[in-house]
Formats: structure tokens, sequence, C-alpha cells
């Protein structure tokens, strides 16, 4: 009775389905989505006594954005995040284009050579920055020896060195991107072009820049996300000098315990990220249809 | 092809100094002589005596390997399952994106999202807390490891495992699973690597009792620092080093061999 195997097919699908999807999806349920709608929640409330909060709705927090030292904060985070991506692009493409550009089996062995210190822990990663800028350290110690400073150089405890530090962090995060784009089959284009009688200039103008611009794009974002919400690396190589919206928010949670105006700078840092993705998703897909006209 | 610009080398060569100076700074001071972590002053293995001396670093590595240990484990199971289910049972974009959350989310927010949640259940933060909050996130890299490999993977073979009589859990056994093994491996080892290395939500989550390394490490370097903990940081790089060559060449073998 073919009716009744498909129905045995079906019902034994279904609890497939249930038996696969069902515990991941509780999982992210509990853990992931119900802390997030929390939070969100939390935005919304009054703060308590003893941290915690007091249910009910209020928009309270929300007006404590616009006062002059949180705008500061969240201006000189955006500043920050931003000059780093910069510089890891500025950094990050050429070594990706030379890469791109090796024979075959060396390839393989620079782009190792990329990921090797992001394997490395990231605290001891951050940690071998203050030994290396310490005024007493090895940097200071080496340039006066050699005579180019005649004092030391009192870089850590900087807001540069925050940016040394968020940069050497996410580096390979911008190189691997933008050497994927760079390695897909559409170089050849660029060999033709040039094959053509196409300037260098050009070609790299009207060939490369455009190829990478998917790589570019998303190693930004993944550059810029993880720097806007860091507060280990300001709290390590800023020296408290250099805070940003991470270390303003964690603070909300842990010393001044109010946990609401917390919240709704958890959702401004939310609201930057979902109109960079969505940025992405708009330039990506204006790009693919400018390739393939 | 034409030449590659020289100021583009430069870059490189420069870049690459950037990215190795800090960690070999790093080796070369632990075998300092002297107690200043920053000034060289003679060579010694002292600090790595103290090192394997030290019981609250490794309490704080026993917790560590515990942590990750689990809660790559559990990862891996419900990971591998949910990934399948995503691929192989149903087209909700919204299901799929949902199980891709933690990956993407700021591990502050994460972290404080847990800590709001535990303490409104009055769950008490310890051990427990710390391996629910990365079992999230290493869930979510399983999940995305092992759909990239069902992406490219043909669904055919499981149609004509079924075709010749095979039960549905029988042919997930059999055909599905030995297909998903390397991705299986590499989110595996990349959920295990990550939660080696947490710190942020790991300090939202754990109680005082459960400091995990990253934790300790942290409060080290801000309040006690030593040379002690160049020595430590040496060590953790070896052992990525190693897990990184035995876990690569272990995929490399399988590859071939699915290949």
């Amino acid at each position: 009775m073919p009716a009744q195997k498909a129905h045995w097919q079906s019902r034994s699908r279904r609890r497939a389905r249930a038996g696969l999807l069902g515990p991941g999806l509780l999982l992210m349920a509990v853990l992931s989505i119900a802390p997030l709608v929390l939070v969100i929640a939390y935005a919304f409330m009054t703060r308590g006594r003893f941290g915690g909060v007091v249910p009910g709705f209020s928009l309270d927090s929300w007006a404590r954005v616009l006062e002059p030292i949180y705008l500061g904060v969240l201006w000189n985070s955006i500043v920050v995040a931003t000059i780093t991506t910069l510089l890891a692009l500025a950094i990050g493409f050429p070594v990706a284009f030379v890469i791109s550009r090796l024979p075959p089996q060396w390839r393989m062995v620079a782009l190792v050579a990329v990921v090797l210190p992001f394997w490395t822990n990231f605290l001891i990663r951050t940690y071998a920055w203050v030994v290396l800028l310490n005024d007493v350290g090895p940097m200071n110690k080496g340039l006066a020896e050699l005579g180019v400073i005649s004092e030391p150089l009192g870089l850590l405890y900087s807001e540069p060195a925050v940016i040394i530090g968020l940069l050497y962090s996410y580096l390979p995060l911008m190189i691997l991107p933008i050497y994927a784009s760079l390695s897909s089959s559409e170089r050849e284009i660029a060999e033709a072009a040039s094959d053509l009688g196409a300037r260098p200039w050009r070609v790299f103008r009207d060939v490369y820049i455009p190829l990478s611009v998917p790589g570019i794009i998303l190693g930004g974002i993944f550059v810029f996300v993880p720097s806007i919400g860091n507060f280990v690396i300001p709290d390590l190589m800023g020296g408290g000098k250099s805070v940003l919206l991470g270390n303003v928010i964690r603070d909300q949670y842990l010393t001044a315990r109010d946990w609401p105006f917390g919240s709704v700078l958890i959702l401004v840092m939310l609201a930057i990220l979902v109109a960079l993705f969505a940025a992405q998703a708009v330039a990506s897909r204006r790009l693919t249809g400018k390739l393939t006209r | 092809m034409r030449p590659t610009p020289l100021v583009f080398k430069v870059i490189t060569v420069a870049a690459f100094i950037f990215l190795y100076l800090p960690i070999i700074t790093l080796i070369v001071m632990s075998f300092n002589g002297g107690r200043n972590p920053y000034v060289m002053e003679g060579v010694s293995l002292q600090w790595y005596r103290e090192l394997v001396t030290d019981g609250e670093l490794i309490a704080a590595l026993e917790q560590t390997l515990i942590v990750a240990t689990v809660s790559s484990l559990i990862a891996v199971v419900v990971g591998t399952a949910l990934a399948v289910g995503l691929a192989r049972t149903t087209r909700s974009r919204s299901l799929e994106i949902v199980s891709v959350v933690p990956a993407v989310i700021p591990d502050v927010v994460q972290g404080i999202g847990l800590a709001a949640m535990f303490t409104l259940l009055a769950v008490p933060l310890g051990l427990t807390t710390v391996i629910a909050g990365h079992t999230v996130f290493a869930t979510a890299f399983v999940v995305s490891a092992v759909r990239a490999r069902l992406a490219t993977s043909d669904p055919s073979l499981e149609e004509a495992s079924r075709d010749l009589g095979a039960g549905t859990f029988t042919t997930y056994l059999r055909i599905t699973t030995p297909i998903m093994a390397p991705a299986i491996v590499a989110g595996g080892l990349l959920a295990f690597t990550l939660s080696l290395d947490e710190y942020v939500i790991a300090s939202f989550t754990s109680g005082s009792t459960s400091a995990t390394l990253p934790i300790l490490v942290y409060s080290r370097v801000r309040f006690n620092l030593t040379p002690e903990i160049n020595a430590l940081g040496t060590l953790l790089i070896v052992v990525s080093l190693v897990a990184l060559v035995i876990g690569a060449r272990w995929i490399g073998r399988r590859g071939k061999v699915s290949a």
C-alpha cells in the first residue's frame, strides 16, 4: 500500500527532523536568543538600587546617550575603529596582493604565516605588545641604542597603543577575505587586460580594485566589528586613557550597576553593526551586478 | 603577468615583521634571569620552573581544559545534527540565521546577556555557566563549518542510500557523517581553540571559584606582572602550533581520502 508507506516515511522523516533540529535550536533559543531579548528588554526599564532592573516601561536611559560624555565615547570608538580598519586595509591589501601572486606552493605557507599569530592566545598577544612598547622595554632600548631616539617614545598607555593592539589582533581578518577575492577565477580578467595592452595602473584601477571590493568590505566588517566592542585592549594598552564603547558597556554592568543604560549602549552598538551588515549586503549586490554586466 | 609594485613588497615584509616581533620578544623574554618582565637580565629557566609549581595557575588550566573539552564535545554533537537538519530537512532562512547568531554577535553582548539571564533565574555562576556560554558560540562555529561542507557535497549519495532501503538514521550515520567528517573535526578544533582563548564571555559568566586561564592571565597582567607570564605565553604558543600542525595534517589526509 503506497499511501501507507508514504505516510510512514513522512512520519519517520518528521521525527528525524525533530531529532536533528530540536537540541540545537533549543540550545540557541535558551542561551543565545533569550539573553539577547532580555538585554533588549532591560533597555526599556529603570535601574534597580543594587543593580538589576525595576520592571515597568521607561525611556529614561535613552536620554542619557545624548549626554556629551557618552556621545564623546561613541565618537571616539567610531574614530578608533575606523582608523584601525583603514590601517588594516592599507597593510592588508598589499599583503593579500603579494600573496595571491606567489607560486602556489608558497601561497599556502604565506597564508599559514599570516594566521599563525592569530592562533596564539589573544591576551598573551596583547600582553606581548605591553612588553614590547614599555618605556624600559626592548623597542625603546633598541631604538635608543641605535641613536634613533633620545627619550622613550611613551607609546604605551595611549590611544595609538590601543590602535596598534587592535590592528595586531584583527589584521589577518582583513588579509584573508581580500586574498580570497583576489585569487578567484576572475583574476584571469586582469591578465587578459594587460595582454591586450592596458597600462598597469588601469589594470589595477579597473580590474583588481573592483575584484577585491567584496573582500575589502567583508574584511572591513571583520576588523571594525570586534574593534568597536573591545574592552580588553583599551584596558591593557590604553591604561584607562582611551575609553571605548566596550569599556563603558562593561562598566555599566559590572561597576556602575546601571543595567538599563548598559543595555541602551548595547543596542546602539548593535544598531551600528546592523547598519554595517545592511550596507555590505547592498554593496555586494550592486557589485556582482556590475561584474556580470 | 605584470610585476608586483615594489611598495607592496616592502609593506608585506614590514607586515610580517609587525606580526612576529611581539611573539619573538615574548619568547626571548621568557628566558629572563631577572624579575623585571620588560628588561632582560641574564638567561635562565627560572620562570618555567615557577610556572610548573604555580598551583593557582595549574588549577586555572584544569578549569580551562574542562570547559573547552565539554563545550566543544557538546558543540560537535548538537552542531552537526543542527547543520544536517538545516541542510536536508528545512528551507527556513530564519532558522539558519538563528543558528549562527552567536558567531557574529559581539562577545560582550553575549556575555552580558547570559550574566543577566543567570542572575534573573538565580542560577549560581560557576564552571557550568562558563561551559554553557562557550557551548553556544562553539555550536555556531561547528554549524557553519559543517553547513559549508554539506553545501558542496552531492545529496544524491544520500538519496541512493535511501532508495536502496537504508533508513533515515542509517543513511545519516553511514553516508552523511563520513562526508562531513573533515568539517566536523575542523569545527570542533576551532571551537576547542576558541574556548581555550576566550576571556570576555568567561569573565561575565564565571563565579569567584571558577577562574579559567584567560581570566587568571588577565588579572596577572593587570595587577601582578612577572616574567612567568612570558613563559606561560611561550608555552601556549608552542601548544597552539602543535595543535595547528596536527589538525592541518589530519584534515589534509582526510581531504585526500574523500576526494
